[in-house]
């Protein structure tokens, strides 16, 4: 059996830093999915209306979201837009920038999938009780559709997490770049790190994805 | 905007392109059945199998493809198994695809009515011709929007192959950065590559999806 390379995770400070890597990623998507949601229930609410030049314009913006890699948006912002107009964003930044706006597009979407589903007789019963247009979204279909839309923002959660790892590519010491860094850093005395550090980032992502995606299916089980 | 770099740039985004597309095409077809694979095995409820196929369900829809590739690219070797960037590329993003597959056809197998196999096992079917006759072509029709989807989601995913040295477009547009420095005209170019890519797999998975609706809805 040879020598995994394990071990160097319980030398020093290495799995808390290793750690503390994986709050960044779990910082950034936090802090992109409460934006996502704010704006995404504005956006859903928009996003029903049939105002033509509106509807046209969400379609662009939904079909750059479907169509570009996440990666691409992030060289867009961090590289291309701070060069064009000269501005200076930082790594950290330019990704939640860039997480929340793939982020509302999802959200829209599925806000307005959710307030498409809520039948027309409650708009008309509402209606018929004499309430106003605000107060029939606040009191009777916000809280219907906020039902049905937890569990699908739950796993928005999820996966923001996974696609985090992508800002290692934009310079952001996250949980992948902390791993890489041990890993060079014991090359001499343990040769077989890459195996253990890798195997225990892989199992790290898991353990955080896992049992949220989970919640979300039994939210979505228990509520549609 | 220097029109000159630009087209100085195209063959190598070009070969970019070829390559990302060869890659791509092998992980989906990997995918596709993987995930026919699998969703069978879950369907059909074959003791062991079903359990070692949950795991594996889990495991990859759980993890980010870049950390599969790197555990797939950087770890493996250190315990003797060495793979090529290429076939790293493929069999990551099949074993990504094959998890996110398995699950639509999964879902596809559930919405068909249990009267449809009861219909084909009075008939005298077997088990196995009324899987095979019955269920699976209603199957594979009715999960098609949702396997187009996972086909887009697999392309974008492509872009993280760059991390393991595979020249495609990232990597492409990265490297030129580095090196002569015209931002706006690499991500230009990165931009149109992508939709070039991305755009005709998008159109053609609306059209089939009205498509099937149609078919669906109508007479």
């Amino acid at each position: 059996m040879p020598n995994l390379g394990i071990d160097v995770l319980f030398k020093g400070k290495n799995f808390l830093r290793l750690l503390s890597g994986l709050w960044v990623a779990i910082r950034i998507s936090l802090i992109s999915v409460v934006i996502s949601i704010a704006l995404g229930l504005v956006m859903g609410m928009l996003m029903t209306s049939r105002n033509k030049i509106l509807k046209a314009v969400f379609r662009i913006y939904l079909e750059i979201v479907r169509i570009m890699p996440q990666m691409v948006l992030l060289f867009i912002v961090y590289f291309g837009t701070t060069r064009v107009f000269g501005w200076d964003v930082s790594a950290e930044h330019s990704a939640i920038i860039v997480f929340s706006f793939w982020g509302v597009a999802e959200m829209g979407d599925l806000v307005r999938g959710a307030l498409i589903s809520i039948p027309k007789i409650q708009y008309e019963s509402a209606q018929a009780l004499g309430m106003t247009g605000l107060e029939i979204y606040l009191y009777v279909i916000l809280p219907q559709t906020i039902r049905r839309l937890v569990p699908l923002s739950i796993n928005l959660i999820t996966r923001m997490i996974k696609t985090t790892s992508l800002v290692m590519m934009i310079g952001i010491v996250e949980v992948l770049k902390v791993a890489q860094q041990i890993i060079e850093a014991n090359r001499r005395t343990s040769p077989n790190a890459a195996f253990g550090v890798f195997a225990v980032v892989f199992l790290l992502y898991f353990l955080i994805c896992w049992p949220i995606s989970r919640l979300s299916g039994y939210l979505e089980k228990r509520w549609l | 905007m220097d029109w000159e770099v630009i087209v100085s740039y195209l063959p190598r985004y070009k070969d970019a392109l070829l390559l990302t597309l060869k890659i791509g095409w092998q992980g989906i077809l990997l995918a596709f059945m993987i995930g026919v694979l699998c969703a069978v095995v879950m369907h059909l409820k074959i003791p062991v199998l079903r359990c070692i196929t949950g795991f594996y369900i889990e495991l990859f829809r759980n993890t980010p493809l870049l950390v599969q590739l790197f555990f797939l690219y950087f770890a493996l070797p250190k315990i003797g198994v060495r793979i090529s960037a290429q076939v790293c590329g493929s069999l990551g993003l099949g074993l990504l695809g094959g998890a996110y597959m398995a699950e639509t056809f999964r879902s596809g197998l559930e919405n068909i009515a249990p009267i449809q196999s009861e219909s084909a096992m009075s008939l005298g079917m077997n088990r196995v011709q009324t899987f095979r006759y019955v269920i699976l072509p209603q199957a594979v029709s009715s999960s098609v929007p949702g396997l187009l989807a996972n086909v887009i989601f697999l392309l974008k995913e492509t872009s993280v192959f760059s991390t393991i040295s595979l020249m495609d477009l990232m990597f492409t547009a990265k490297d030129f950065i580095g090196m002569y420095a015209k931002t706006i005209e690499c991500l230009i170019l990165l931009v149109i590559f992508y939709l070039i890519m991305l755009l005709p797999v998008s159109v053609a998975g609306s059209f089939v999806e009205r498509r099937l609706r149609h078919a669906e809805f109508g007479d």
